[in-house]
């Protein structure tokens, strides 16, 4: 059995505009030691089911209808109550933020906010776990760290907060780290040095990794398996090879056909028509139908949800005849 | 200031850089000098002046002399002390009503802007029907209440720590003054603190400390009320003046402090009834409270623009 296992899903906001299926149902496990990507849309719930794990969200509006994630084989994370989520999140499983610049509390020191998960976690006092933290800051590449572990956030660059921000994540060595977004607010010589970091500390602690983002490129760069999520739903998953090589799900395809390198210079650049559904309104049939340009639109269910089906060993995909032909 | 960086600089907070930012402002360093000399003033030099409740009649009104520096009121009191005494209670009233109000508006508005939802519907309704209730109704009616309990302590205290009654009395007769503004003075404050709750609460370093695993109370008072006090320091900052004039309108209308003792309220109002004749008596008294007021006020503009760079410059 896998480290962690979230099988269906389902996270709900009861707003006062109807209720807002976010996760509609959402399965996928994590390997020790591996990385999976959750690909997907702004909106298509990848952050949501994440942050859902770790009870992040707020509650309510958010509810979460139905599921479980099961971690280490004993712990589900959704019904275990905050007590028990509390000793998980930070100790065993780490996180790190889109936005490096707002991630860190602008009144503390670096080294405050440091040493919090190690004197929480760990019950360490303050001089050893300065003396991890400063150690933990060296490890993702901060330069004279013991100087600059009693400097200020607003006195660092947004690539350096985001290795302070992995450093924090790691420093207690969890069992799975989930990224959310990491690189999307850095530019992007700092986005490859983040990523190679991310690896390297993965190697070397044998971290999980749960890598969220909508770039394909990222991906493909440090991905073992890879799942597509579309309204709520995801639509594919597979490893990352075949991903790339026999993308099955329509959605899956225009997405990749969007890449701009991809592309024939001069012509106008690939865009996926329309915008995702709205998610307040129960979809009947297949989501992607009205966008569905690359299959046959035609031919997408109109009545019945399309299946996650194994139509490949290994390569999983809503069974909807319009998208897969 | 220098621009080389050296090998063992520490970093600065955003404090130190508002403080670095203050010093710039004169206007705002002047009047802590002033609040401080006559802090000193009021509370050390008094102590060495003479008993300002000292009646002498063969002497009433009498002009500056080296023996009463600025003169003596209508009962021949000399008024020089009687302006420290009296100056030592507005500024007790004006810190510890804020101390109080903030205390509590911190607290209170912290807890309904984190927690949302019902819990915060109930707390500011709350809230509004303070707010609906006119302020100096409340305060004369809590005074009203309070006062018979105020002399009941002082006696108590008297009979059984055996302290110095005049000294007592001074304290216990200001007690129900301190209690109405404090509790009425942190309404603003809790909402104040409540909107910048509820918009921290929203930010990723919060989900980032609760991602740690700190407890929801623990991320409120670590990281999210420490980000709230710019705006309640500059805040509490501008109300001290402001319960300094609550307590001089109160005393004046013959609500708060009540003579034989002296604020700076009640010295005002004993001046204006000699305005024609004596107006040294109101000059004086006038003159010192409207500096502090002045200088209470500057302070916290220069706090404002010290910590809130947005609103300043650039």
């Amino acid at each position: 059995m896998s480290l962690l296992e979230v099988n269906n899903l389902k996270t709900y906001f009861h707003t006062r505009n109807g209720i807002v299926r976010a996760v509609d149902g959402v399965s996928f496990s994590v390997d020790k030691g591996k990385t999976i990507g959750i690909v997907g849309e702004s909106g298509s719930g990848k952050s949501v089911s994440c942050y859902s794990l770790l009870g992040l969200l707020p509650m309510p509006p958010a509810k979460i209808e139905d599921g479980e994630a099961i971690f280490d084989r004993s712990t589900d994370l959704l019904s275990c109550g905050e007590k028990v989520l509390r000793t998980i999140r930070g100790k065993k499983i780490g996180m790190i933020f889109q936005d490096p610049m707002t991630s860190l509390n602008p009144y503390m020191r670096i080294a405050d906010q440091i040493i919090e998960p190690l004197c929480l976690h760990m019950k360490m006092d303050k001089e050893k776990a300065l003396k991890e933290a400063i150690h933990a800051l060296d490890e993702v590449g901060i330069p004279e760290p013991d100087n600059r572990i009693n400097m200020y956030p607003h006195e660092f660059s947004g690539g350096m907060r985001q290795r302070v921000m992995i450093a924090m994540a790691l420093i207690t060595n969890p069992e799975i780290l989930i990224a959310d977004e990491p690189t999307t607010a850095l530019d992007v010589t700092i986005q490859k040095q983040i990523l190679d970091l991310i690896q390297t500390r993965q190697k070397e602690l044998g971290t999980a990794v749960i890598f969220i983002t909508h770039d394909l490129a990222v991906i493909s760069e440090i991905c073992e398996e890879v799942n597509i999520m579309y309204a709520g739903r995801i639509v594919e998953k597979t490893d990352t090879k075949s991903l790339f090589r026999t993308p099955k799900h329509a959605y899956t395809r225009s997405l990749l056909k969007s890449i701009p390198a991809n592309q024939v210079k001069g012509e106008k650049l690939y865009t996926i028509p329309g915008l995702p559904p709205d998610t307040s309104q129960i979809i009947r049939g297949c989501a992607f139908r009205e966008r569905n340009q690359i299959g046959d639109q035609n031919e997408c269910l109109t009545n019945s949800r399309p299946e996650f089906k194994e139509i490949e060993p290994g390569h999983w995909v809503q069974n909807c005849p319009g998208c897969l032909s | 200031m220098t621009n080389q960086i050296t090998d063992t600089e520490a970093g600065t907070s955003l404090w130190k850089d508002s403080w670095l930012r203050m010093r710039k402002n004169r206007i705002a360093v002047a009047s802590i000098i002033v609040f401080s000399i006559t802090c000193f003033f009021c509370f050390i030099v008094a102590w060495f002046c003479k008993d300002p409740n000292q009646v002498n009649l063969a002497n009433k009104f009498s002009g500056p002399s080296s023996e009463h520096w600025i003169g003596t009121d209508a009962l021949g009191r000399d008024l020089f002390s009687r302006i420290l005494y009296g100056g030592q209670v507005s500024i007790l009233v004006g810190l510890i009503a804020t101390t109080v109000s903030v205390t509590i508006g911190i607290i209170y508005g912290a807890l309904a802007g984190f927690f949302g939802g019902k819990i915060d519907s109930i707390m500011m309704r709350v809230v509004d029907t303070l707010f609906s209730i006119p302020f100096l109704m409340i305060v004369i009616v809590l005074q009203a209440v309070l006062s018979e309990w105020s002399r009941e302590t002082s006696v108590w205290i008297v009979s059984n720590l055996n302290w110095d009654k005049g000294f007592t009395d001074r304290i216990t007769n200001v007690l129900p003054l301190f209690f109405a503004l404090g509790l009425l003075g942190w309404l603003t404050l809790a909402r104040i603190v409540r909107a910048q709750v509820m918009s921290l609460k929203e930010r990723e370093f919060v989900e980032a400390a609760t991602s740690l695993g700190l407890t929801k109370l623990t991320v409120l008072f670590r990281h999210i009320i420490p980000n709230t006090l710019g705006p309640t320091v500059v805040y509490a900052t501008l109300s001290v003046p402001g319960f300094i004039m609550y307590e001089a309108t109160l005393s004046y209308l013959g609500l708060g402090v009540e003579s034989p003792n002296s604020s700076w309220g009640i010295l005002i109002k004993e001046g204006a009834n000699y305005l024609e004749t004596n107006s040294q008596l109101l000059i004086f008294p006038g003159i010192i409270f409207s500096i502090t007021l002045f200088a209470l006020n500057f302070l916290g503009d220069g706090l404002r623009d010290a910590l809130d760079v947005r609103a300043s410059k650039d």
